[in-house]
């Protein structure tokens, strides 16, 4: 058949398929790695790790980021931690628990053989990143210290105060800018891929746009990575850098690379609410907060209208008032539940009315309780410096009055199709990190984040990119005046005339908050048929108003911020109909993905395992107006048996 | 309870790095004080394409103070008036009704001007290159426990990674100088053994670089530390300064 889906997992018993496929791989020897170049997009964790072990092996690697450095990545913004196997606590750790643990988080729609690889090189990345001088948090002994996260029973959260994703990312930049100083990395900065280009079947280069120019550019190699991060930014507000979008990502779909379980989208719980029409992005409280703090609504509808109308404060509701809605409904993980339980259950608090600010929508996160438990001091050594931003945000003091929080698009499980390699359905064709769908399932454990970028940069694709290159040692360097380059340039091109030629009267910004609007009141916490319906028809409508009525100023040539962003919104149109149609196809509900028409009769998410255990795979049809073919991979659980997620004991 | 205010914004525009720039005076209305400064940007960029104006241009990305990406000098303090924050993290409640707001970009030698406030940081990025890690390949690093390292210096080094390379530094500093960025990177791996072996040849790299790249020199007017948004410490100089006269007296 041709349009079987191989994901390609070695032979073998699971815990052996690893150091199988590394025994049996094929390598490249150091003569003919010189004559192969590889273009890596994104400079994040997964994308700077990459250009840096592959230009350390010899490769030519040519990267680009769309920020003026590398540094800036989004990785760099992740606060809690990173994961790994240490066992240093002695609670009881070991690969296979983080495996575990790793599926059962993504309620069972993630690949064994992947997460299970996942689970053995994390133990691997502290060593590497201790290496480099990533200064984690230590004990008196001098030993590294541990902190716990939620969905997880053991301690293995490796940190940096708050900022782990800035440590680890520094720690892969300072590697990548030693291979930009050896010669083996080229870097372009402020620099954007538009298109990548396919020659007989295998992707041979990218057409890129310099941001500051304006100019397009073509880059020519024998193989191209994608790490360009995920597709939060559809929904206009999430906890993503204004910068982020999917371009490349939606680019490779057009282009044929399957995208993979779209309506995996994962929202956190514990951001600060949406304070205006004006407002740009969401701020995400650090996860950690609910190690000590309590969530909680009044119990009363009558307080919390109050609450609503600011009448009064929440530090005047008594306690017998109080609602702890998590603690009240799964006693067994309270506050600790993972982030699609909580955020789920706060909006089923704020949908009945129970709401406590002036838009009702958001919960209290309350440290009230920890100031007596634990003293003011031992509290702010924990979290002052988020007790801090929170205040200077928000002009509340949280050691005054209960912080107010709410679910935001946070992180996205879905992205490109890839099979164990790391490869996409296009040959030669790589996705790493969050571009890629491969290990979270329907919903990420915190702290896993960092841990899968750095697992594909520095410890899978070094091998896997081997294995793909050994047959290409003959091909010469690319031709970047091959016709399939002309005709790749002059498509983009013609885009961006197009886009700028319709000189109508709304703004970039002005049409992507409609599309907030259809994504979160439609296909964002919960899903139904009827509503995904709309949805769709809602999203050709959006297409429609951004082709008739987008305004760019300014010139087309040159720099252009405004060109730039509406070209990011033609994908994000494109990447919420994606959404739209996963969400509508799987109709159970699963991690991050609730579909009101399956849930029990306690309101909480039933997964159908008879029918939707598969990867869901959708096939671009030629055309953005045209509704994209689904394939499937089916989900074979070998190794691990398969429950119901449960959180109540 | 936050108030609205309104205010006169003055911003720097450039068409690009040698062109001659000029300020454009906007009167901004019932701004919300719980708006950010970039958000209050924003609102100006949407009334200027309405207006078919070509928006101001600036760099921002993560909004949440870390990425390093916002650059921003407002009423002659980069970063403006907050202490220990980011332009992003800066919010109208901190101005009043009837100032007056006067936004620049960096001016510095080393960051030319690319468009309005955008400028262009890539010495940082050439700083770090020719020296600002520790040569270790990516594969088989020895157990993470097996280098035990005292809490106190693990916390020093982690204060000065802390630095978000966002230049605030050489724009605060008279003469240009980016000691207070090297310093901090330099200062971070000497902390760590596992940046000892190369301490000395570091701090010589990085400063031989950041002379070539027109950065000017310190003479501790300690402009730099108060502006700093991460609170870097000037002590991170002074031992630079050690590393250096190390590598040196070894030549």
């Amino acid at each position: 058949m041709a349009n079987q889906i191989d994901s390609r997992i070695p032979e073998g018993p699971l815990a052996e398929k690893w150091t199988n496929y590394k025994a049996h791989q094929k390598l490249v020897n150091p003569a003919n790695k010189r004559k192969l170049d590889i273009i890596v997009v994104g400079t994040g964790l997964a994308g700077a790790s990459a250009a840096a072990s592959l230009g350390e092996m010899g490769f030519h690697v040519i990267n680009f980021c769309i920020q003026d450095s590398p540094r800036r990545a989004h990785s760099i913004a992740a606060q809690g931690g990173i994961n790994a196997a240490k066992n240093y606590q002695n609670d009881g750790d070991s690969v296979y628990r983080l495996f575990y643990d790793t599926i059962k988080g993504g309620d069972y729609r993630a690949r064994e053989a992947n997460v299970y690889r996942l689970a053995e090189v994390s133990a691997n990345i502290i060593d590497q990143c201790v290496a480099q001088g990533v200064p984690f948090a230590r004990e008196y002994g001098g030993m590294l210290a541990n902190r716990s996260f939620g969905g997880v029973q053991v301690c293995r959260t490796f940190y940096a105060k708050g900022q782990t994703g800035q440590q680890l990312l520094l720690g892969a930049y300072s590697s990548l800018m030693k291979e930009v100083n050896n010669g083996t990395v080229e870097l372009h900065t402020r620099t954007e891929v538009e298109d990548i280009v396919v020659i007989d079947g295998r992707c041979r280069g990218v057409i890129a746009k310099n941001l500051v120019t304006g100019k397009l550019e073509r880059y020519g190699a024998h193989a191209v990575c994608l790490a360009t991060g995920g597709y939060g930014n559809t929904y206009f507000l999430s906890t993503n850098a204004m910068g982020c979008n999917c371009t490349a990502a939606v680019q490779a779909y057009r282009k044929g690379a399957y995208f993979a379980n779209p309506c995996f989208v994962q929202i956190h719980p514990t951001c600060i609410p949406v304070h205006g029409d004006k407002q740009s992005k969401l701020t995400l409280m650090s996860e950690s907060l609910r190690n000590d703090g309590r969530i909680w609504v009044p119990k009363n509808l009558e307080d919390a209208k109050k609450l609503q109308r600011g009448e009064i404060k929440g530090r005047d509701i008594p306690e017998e008032d109080r609602d702890y809605y998590l603690e009240r409904r799964y006693p067994a993980f309270g506050n600790l539940v993972p982030r699609d339980v909580a955020s789920r259950a706060a909006k089923e608090r704020t949908d009945a009315g129970y709401g406590v600010n002036n838009t009702g929508l958001a919960v209290f996160l309350d440290f009230s309780e920890a100031f007596q438990r634990l003293g003011r001091k031992r509290v702010d050594e924990r979290y002052g410096n988020l007790f801090d931003m929170y205040q200077e945000i928000t002009d509340v003091d949280p050691h005054e009055n209960p912080m107010m929080i709410f679910p935001a698009i946070h992180y996205t499980m879905g992205g490109l199709w890839v099979d164990y390699e790391l490869q996409t359905s296009i040959k030669g064709l790589f996705a790493l990190g969050e571009c890629n769908f491969s290990d979270h399932g329907a919903n990420r454990l915190g702290a896993s984040a960092l841990m899968q970028g750095l697992s594909d940069g520095y410890f899978v694709i070094p091998y896997t990119m081997q294995n793909y290159l050994s047959d290409q040692i003959q091909v010469p360097h690319i031709d970047t005046k091959a016709p399939e380059f002309d005709a790749a340039e002059k498509a983009v091109q013609a885009e961006i005339d197009r886009i700028y030629n319709i000189k109508g009267d709304e703004s970039v910004d002005h049409i992507h908050k409609k599309l907030y609007h259809i994504m979160w009141d439609y296909v964002g916490m919960a899903r139904n048929e009827a509503g995904l319906k709309k949805a769709l028809a809602m999203l050709k409508d959006i297409r429609k108003e951004f082709n008739e009525h987008v305004r760019i100023p300014g010139d087309k040539e040159g720099l252009n911020v405004e060109l730039d962003k509406a070209i990011h919104l033609r994908d994000f149109i494109t990447m919420g109909e994606l959404i739209a149609y996963d969400a509508l196809e799987r109709k159970e509900s699963c991690g991050g993905h609730f579909r009101e028409e399956s849930q029990t009769e306690e309101g909480e998410a039933k997964r159908d395992d008879e029918n939707f255990m598969y990867v869901a795979c959708w096939q671009y049809q030629g055309s953005d107006e045209v509704a994209p073919t689904l394939l499937k991979e089916p989900l074979d659980y070998q190794y691990i048996k398969v429950q119901v997620r449960n959180y109540k004991k | 309870m936050d108030t609205n205010i309104s205010f006169t914004l003055k911003v720097w525009r450039q068409k690009g790095p040698n062109e001659k720039g000029h300020f454009d005076t906007f009167e901004m209305k019932d701004i919300p004080g719980d708006t950010s400064f970039l958000e209050m940007l924003d609102i100006l960029n949407e009334q200027l394409i309405e207006d078919g104006k070509e928006p101001f241009v600036f760099d921002h990305d993560c909004r949440e103070g870390i990425c390093g990406m916002c650059s921003l000098y407002i009423n002659g303090h980069p970063h403006g008036p907050a202490q220990g924050a980011t332009t992003c993290q800066l919010y109208m409640r901190r101005f009043h009704d009837g100032d007056v707001i006067t936004v620049e970009p960096w001016r510095s030698a080393a960051f030319p001007v690319i468009r309005d406030c955008m400028v262009d940081r890539s010495a940082f990025d050439k700083i770090i290159a020719a020296g600002g890690y520790t040569s270790v390949r990516t594969g088989q690093a020895q157990d993470a426990n097996a280098i035990l390292i005292p809490k106190d210096a693990a916390d020093e080094a982690m204060d000065c990674a802390t630095c978000i390379g966002c230049g605030a530094c050489v724009a605060a500093c008279k003469n240009g100088s980016a000691m207070l960025f090297v310093s901090s990177k330099v200062s971070q791996l000497a902390l760590l053994p596992q940046g000892r072996p190369e301490a000395a040849k570091r701090a010589k790299a990085m400063v031989m670089k950041m002379e070539e790249l027109g950065f000017g020199n310190c003479t501790n007017t300690r402009a730099c530390e108060a502006e700093c948004p991460k609170n870097e410490s000037i002590a991170n100089i002074a031992r630079l300064n050690r590393e250096f006269i190390k590598a040196k007296l070894a030549d």
